[in-house]
């Protein structure tokens, strides 16, 4: 994922400027050295296969959200219903698969559960670029409503108790399953991240998405059609969220409606750490994987080091408005040249 | 004089309760430089916009060689080979010098996957700079840590790169030190030289007569007076432009 992003900005000439200019290199350190830290402090229970599987799972659903978080901020846009369609595709997914048999669905009712979540992800996801570009609501309002009809919604459809009659192969299979020791929550985020990272570092798709974000008016004057792109973004950012709903009912066994109401703000503090700009066109997916892997470690790491729980929302808060101040420090001094 | 390559006739536009072109014409001729000149609210932006594809106007005619055109948005213009570079240059400042030169036009390989063939567009980016003769730092820094001058030259190597008959230029000195003024001017009659024709909108009389073939004037939404430079003086220009000359006569 590292060198993707790299590459992205390097060409022919100064290629070790252009690397040590890349925020995705400095962000990969620390986290390295984070690691390295907890590595060095606890390594008998930190620096395990067990324990690293851990973290990997528990960042897998959040990473799913981050991804399609990216592409949004990228366009200069924020999705702060990523939470409550996560709930909202869950609760579809789950109504679905229990009417399908419950616990004993085969693959097909599992399939066409998932179907229905996804699908619902991506209803909302397009209703929220519709609500940004044909009703011109500013992104953060769009989404603000959003968060609050898909939530709401989303009780009414269970009477406000979570759904819990998973079916066992979902569960056994992608909620708790491995392959070659890699959980496949692990994989399939990973696998969205390399796919969606290679979309917005490699294609024409990207690049019009980072065009957007850097100057709208200007995309629109060279021919870029800025609506349907934008449509399409939120639309992905939907999606991803349906999927990660998928997931999350897959993991939890349980459709967890009270537990997403700051996802959105994990996600944002993902991409942001990542090395993104909330003014747009800057971010990438590599950065985000990173942004969602620190607060991760950290988290981990503390409770390992035995913090109290409270504490970790402190760290966390506290590595993310170091990380844009370190971030804007350099940025200032690059600009100065 | 030969067939005029652009060409306006009678152009009216409004908005709301101002009449900003009343019956507005303009000729550029193929190979020239010529300056569109005007005080302010004369009408000359909204000309060039309704030329440029970005306006449509309200009535009157737009020929390209002798042919009515009709223009809908500014990529039915960039077809015809007609480029703008607007005032505020509409570059997308996070992207590199290459990829503002072929920005919305970007060549792609695996040709459903529309991957980005940023081999073609380097070398390709490097000709065009070449060719005007204009020097990067360095070609993948985002343009926003280009200098104004600098900026100002990616945005025309931009429109000249793609326009193979026509470029607006809308005051593209105004923010500009002097020395950079000087590299702009330069690079406008390297692209005449290239056969392209300039249309060159400023408020700076000097640099017009320094730099521009003709001299069309704008007053109060309508073409007022013709001017070739090398005989005309920067009286005379103030004089057209404020209202003391008419040479075409009420509409």
């Amino acid at each position: 994922m590292t060198t993707t992003a790299v590459s992205e900005e390097t060409t022919e000439t100064g290629r070790i400027p252009a690397l040590l200019r890349s925020n995705t290199v400095w962000t990969l350190a620390v986290l390295v050295a984070l690691f390295a830290l907890f590595a060095v402090l606890k390594p008998a229970e930190f620096a395990t296969t067990f324990n690293i599987r851990n973290v990997a799972t528990d960042s897998a659903i959040l990473l799913v959200l981050a991804v399609g978080m990216t592409f949004v901020i990228v366009t200069a846009g924020i999705d702060l219903s990523v939470g409550s369609v996560l709930v909202f595709s869950g609760v579809v997914a789950a109504k679905t698969m229990v009417a399908l048999g419950g616990t004993t669905a085969g693959w097909g009712g599992i399939a066409l559960g998932a179907l229905a979540g996804m699908g619902s992800g991506l209803g909302w996801g397009l209703v929220n670029g519709l609500l940004v570009t044909k009703a011109r609501i500013p992104p953060l309002i769009a989404t603000l409503g959003s968060l609050g009809v898909a939530l709401g919604l989303a009780q009414v459809i269970t009477g406000g108790s979570d759904v819990n009659r998973i079916p066992a192969k979902l569960a056994n299979a992608i909620g708790y399953g491995l392959v070659a020791g890699v959980p496949w929550l692990v994989i399939i985020a990973v696998l969205i991240a390399v796919v969606f990272g290679l979309l917005l570092a490699l294609t024409r798709f990207g690049r019009h998405t980072y065009a957007i974000g850097s100057n709208a008016e200007a995309a629109r004057r060279v021919g870029i059609k800025v609506d349907r792109h934008l449509i399409k973004v939120y639309a992905l950012s939907g999606l991803l969220s349906g999927v990660a709903g998928v997931l999350s009912l897959a993991h939890y066994t349980t459709t967890t409606i009270a537990s997403h109401t700051s996802d959105n703000l994990s996600a944002i503090a993902a991409v942001v750490i990542g090395g993104a700009s909330l003014f747009g066109g800057v971010g990438t997916v590599a950065g985000t994987v990173i942004g969602v892997l620190i607060p991760g470690v950290l988290r981990n790491g503390l409770i390992i080091l035995g913090a109290q729980r409270f504490w970790l929302d402190v760290a966390v808060g506290a590595v993310l408005v170091v990380a844009v101040f370190f971030d804007q420090l350099r940025r200032r001094a690059r600009e100065r040249r | 004089m030969t067939e005029p390559l652009l060409e306006a006739r009678g152009v009216t536009r409004r908005f709301g309760h101002v009449q900003a072109l009343r019956g507005a014409a303009f000729t550029a001729y193929a190979g020239e430089v010529v300056a569109l000149i005007g005080d302010n609210g004369a009408g000359k932006s909204t000309l060039v916009k309704t030329l440029a594809g970005a306006l449509r106007p309200d009535g009157g005619e737009i020929l390209l060689d002798g042919r009515p055109v009709h223009l809908t948005d500014p990529v039915d213009a960039q077809r015809l080979g007609i480029e703008t570079v607007y005032q505020d240059l509409a570059l997308a400042h996070d992207l590199d010098a290459a990829a503002n030169l072929f920005l919305g036009r970007e060549p792609t390989r695996f040709s459903f996957l529309h991957v980005l063939d940023r081999g073609v567009m380097q070398r390709r980016a490097a000709e065009a700079f070449d060719e005007l003769g204009i020097r990067l730092p360095d070609m993948s820094a985002p343009v926003r840590q280009l200098s104004g001058g600098q900026r100002q030259c990616v945005a025309v190597a931009r429109a000249v790169a793609w326009a193979s008959r026509v470029v607006f230029m809308d005051e593209p000195t105004a923010a500009l030190g002097v020395v950079q003024r000087k590299q702009v001017l330069d690079l406008i009659r390297r692209v005449r030289d290239r056969g392209v024709t300039v249309v060159l909108i400023s408020h700076n009389m000097p640099e017009v007569l320094a730099v521009a073939d003709r001299v069309e004037v704008l007053r109060l939404g309508r073409r007022v007076a013709r001017f070739t430079a090398a005989d005309t003086s920067v009286e005379q220009l103030v004089s057209a432009m404020t209202g003391g000359l008419d040479q075409e006569g009420a509409a």
